[in-house]
This record gives structure tokens, sequence and C-alpha cells, in this order.
């Protein structure tokens, strides 16, 4: 899998409104590789994500999957998305299978496989469940588990943890990092959470509003065997400091 | 007083409560009539009411009456609803359609349904054609135009979810689109039926050979005020009866939505 998106920029509106929102973006994304655009609001990071999910085309550059141009939206490139993406009126399971079904999948391929990726994500006790009567933790480990049936080539994650409570959110992170460890997906996650881009990304790009752009990248070498003591651990602190005042200047310097 | 906690839970009800109102209204109407301080022809009581009732139903007129207005009911809204679902669903999804046809409803929306009464005598007589037309034209606006407004509130991430999973155009039409706003389509026919309800009446009054509203000016016309309130209530009772059936199909259809 190699996901190419080079030089890719975005305006929005026409004549006096057109708004420039992506300055030439640059980056690839390799196979089992896990990467994170950090930014605030306003630095277009989820513009790119959608123009990589093919819901938007880019103004100027290129986005490429394994070497095809992308054009429109595929089941080769999944999407988890910040809140309200699950279908209200169908089961945990029903949703799990929604892809798959879309597809026009075989019957016992889907049921087989919707029950594998609900265990994947620890929620194969709630399979009949509708939406509403799961936490918002559980919901979105089922959207993740919607989006991995379809075994995309890569996983695009939109601020997935971006409503869940604090603590949720430290325990979605676990998992999402266990999840990655276990099966070697490929993911881009966007988030304003610098903390959560430095725990889970090896490639960790911080973008920069008005236009948007990618300003910094860091390749973070840290031992992730433990999470839980790595978010108090001093290089990591160091990390996450330096980090976040090189956001805070950006924000700073439009003030 | 002693008053239990059950009691004043029993009394607090929705049930209860609902159905204290309509006591009081009857108690108030049994008192007035009885007392002697209105002249019965111009308010019968309860009692009268419910012995004109019964002669009709005996003589089989009410059976009839209401038979033929919820015919015209059903035939007419049905055409209505059936075409208003494609049409507001179109609208609700393709901006050209909806700049083409949105005005144009709008307008026709606000120009009162019985006043097409003497226009749709003209061109189809004095049958069962121009009262279905009238229904039609009464809730067709209504419908189409609601059912583009829950069309166009899908939340995109549905749809854009749908899109990311390999789905295209149709299915996700009938796998998202519909399922999602069919609790707000089934809330909309309830709605407006009550609009065909009253607008068959309406024609009836006008000209009608059978139906409650024709019973309705005919007691008008020999005085029959007991026979005006069966009429009423019966039409109330009917489209209460309407009203609870596509609650009860919401409740039933779209649980998720409760």
């Amino acid at each position: 899998m190699h996901l190419q998106v080079s030089q890719v920029s975005k305006s929005f509106g026409e004549g006096r409104d057109r708004k420039l929102v992506l300055d030439n973006i640059s980056f690839e994304l390799v196979s089992g590789q896990f990467m994170a655009l950090v930014g605030s609001s306003g630095s277009g990071k989820s513009t790119v994500m959608r123009l990589i999910a093919g819901l938007e085309r880019p103004s100027a550059g290129t986005i490429h999957l394994d070497g095809v141009p992308v054009q429109r939206p595929g089941s080769d490139r999944g999407m988890v998305f910040q809140k309200y993406s699950l279908y209200p009126w169908l089961t945990a399971a029903q949703n799990v299978a929604f892809g798959l079904s879309l597809q026009g999948r075989d019957k016992a391929e889907i049921r087989e496989r919707t029950a594998y990726f609900l265990d994947v994500v620890g929620l194969a006790d709630a399979a009949r469940r509708l939406p509403r009567e799961l936490s918002g933790g559980m919901q979105q480990r089922v959207a993740i588990a919607r989006a991995l049936a379809n075994e995309p080539k890569v996983l695009l994650l939109d601020e997935p943890f971006g409503a869940l409570d604090l603590q949720i959110r430290e325990s979605m992170q676990e998992f999402l990092h266990d999840l990655w460890k276990r099966t070697g997906l490929t993911a881009l996650l966007i988030t304003h959470d610098i903390e959560e881009a430095l725990l889970l990304a090896g490639t960790v790009h911080i973008m920069a509003p008005r236009p948007g752009r990618i300003v910094h990248s860091v390749d973070v070498q840290l031992d992730r065997s433990d999470l839980r003591h790595l978010r108090v651990s001093p290089p990591f602190l160091e990390l996450r400091e330096e980090l976040a005042s090189r956001l805070r200047s950006l924000d700073g310097a439009l003030l | 007083m002693a008053r239990s906690p059950a009691l004043r839970r029993f009394v607090s009800h929705p049930w209860v409560l609902g159905v204290l109102g309509i006591l009081t209204v009857f108690l108030v109407w049994w008192l007035v009539t009885s007392s002697g301080m209105v002249d019965k022809l111009f308010l019968p009581g309860p009692g009268a009411v419910w012995m004109a009732g019964t002669d009709q139903f005996q003589r089989g007129i009410l059976v009839a009456d209401a038979a033929a207005s919820i015919k015209r009911v059903f035939i007419g809204f049905m055409i209505s609803a059936g075409l208003a679902l494609p049409i507001g669903i179109a609208m609700g999804t393709n901006r050209t359609i909806c700049h083409f046809l949105e005005p144009l409803m709008a307008l026709i929306r606000y120009m009162p349904a019985p006043a097409f009464i003497p226009l749709l005598i003209i061109y189809f007589g004095l049958e069962e054609l121009p009262k279905v037309m009238l229904i039609f034209i009464g809730t067709f606006f209504f419908n189409a135009l609601m059912i583009m407004d829950a069309v166009k509130f899908v939340p995109s991430e549905l749809v854009e979810t749908a899109l990311t999973l390999g789905g295209r155009g149709l299915p996700i039409l009938t796998r998202v689109v519909a399922p999602y706003i069919a609790p707000q389509v089934l809330d909309t026919y309830r709605i407006n039926m009550a609009s065909a309800w009253n607008l068959v009446i309406v024609a009836e009054l006008v000209a009608a050979n059978e139906g409650l509203g024709k019973r309705i000016s005919l007691a008008q016309r020999f005085l029959r005020t007991d026979e005006i309130f069966v009429g009423l209530i019966v039409i109330g009772l009917i489209g209460l009866m309407i009203d609870l059936g596509f609650r009860f199909l919401m409740r039933r259809a779209c649980s998720w939505a409760n």
C-alpha cells in the first residue's frame, strides 16, 4: 500500500469569496504506518482527509493510492467520522455488515466477517444492540469495525475520539494502539490533540492554519509498550511540550 | 383531606387527565342543557345527540356516510402521499429540481384549497373526482415540501459513510436516506391527513349525495342540531383514530427513532 499526496491545494468558493484552505500539502503513507495530522481548527486537516477519501477533489495537485489517482470515494479507504455516523436503525452487527452488504457480498461471508470484526473491537456481545443503546466509546468502536470489515488499504480517522469524555478517550486511544499492533493496519489520524498524536502515530505532521499547510514533521521514537506509563514519561512530556509550544506560536502569530 | 400519593399519581397520568378534560366538557354540556337555560333547538343535550346517533346508525346512514367520506380521503390522500414521496425526495437530493419546483409549490401551497372547489366543479362536475382532487391539491404540496425538508436534514456523515463503504446512488437512497426519513415521512402524513379530513367535509358541504359533511349540511336545512352534533363527533372520532393509527405505525416501524 502506498498513498501519495503530492502538492495538493484546495480552495473553496469562487471569485472574490475564493478561499485557500490547503496550500501545497505533500506526504506519503506506506503499509503498516500510523500517521497523524495535528492542527487547530481552520488548519484544513479534515479537508486533507476528505480529499483522500474522495469526498472532495483537490484544486491542484494529485493523490495516488497504489499509483491510481483518487477520483471518488471507495471501499479501499475506510473512514471513521467524529460522530453521528452509525445508522441508528441498524444493530451494531448490521452496521458492521453495511459496507459488505452494499457491495453485495455473499451472506455467509458477511456473517463471518461481521462476527470477526465485532470481536476484534471487543463488541461481540453487543451485536444485536442499536447504536442508541451503546456508549459513545462503543459506538466509535462499531464505526471502526465497520470501516475495517471492508478491509480497506488505509483507515482514515477524523477526530474519532473528539466527542468522547477524557477517560473514555484515553481507553479508546489504548484500544486503537492495540488494534494497530494486532492487525498491522495503516492509519491516518486527524486530531487537535498532540498527546493523542504522539501516543499513536509514528509520524506526526503539524499543520498551521489559514491557509492550511504542514509546517513541521516529527518521527516519533518512543517506547509504546505501556501507553499509561508513556503518557507521564519525561521524554514524552518533553516532546509534547515542544510541539505544543510550536502550535501555540502558530496561533499566537495570528492573534 | 387525606390524599394518597397513589391517587395523585393516578390523576396526574396523561391519559387520565385527557379523559378528565373530555368528561368536563360533557358535564358542562349536560348541565347547561338539562338546566333548561338554552333552547333545545339550538343546543340539544348529550342524550338527544346519542339518540340521533343511534337512529342514524340503525338506519345504516351513519356507516354509509362515514364510508363515503373515508373512501374519498383515502383515495385522495393515497395519490397525494404516493406522488409526494418521490417528488419530495427528488427535490431534497437534487438542487436543480428543488430550485425549479420549490417556488411554484410554495406559491400554490398558500392558495386555500377550498377556493379551488368552484373550479373543480366546473371542470369535473359533482361526482367523486372533484372531491378527490381537492384533497390532493390541499395536501400534496405540503407533503412534498415537508418530505423535501426531511431529506435535506439527513446528516451528511451518514451519506458520506455509505460512500466510503463502497455505496453509490440508488442504494444510498434506499438504504440510507429512505430509512432515515421514514419517521418524518409518517409524521408528515399524519399531520397532513388532518387537512385531508377537513377538506373532504368542506367538499361535501358544497356538493355531495352522501358523506358526513353532506349529512351535516342536510341537518342544517331541517334545523336538526342534534344530527349536526352527531356528525361533528363522528368526524372527530374518526380523525383521532387515524392519528392514533399513524402513531402506532410509527412506533412499530421506526422504534429506533423514539
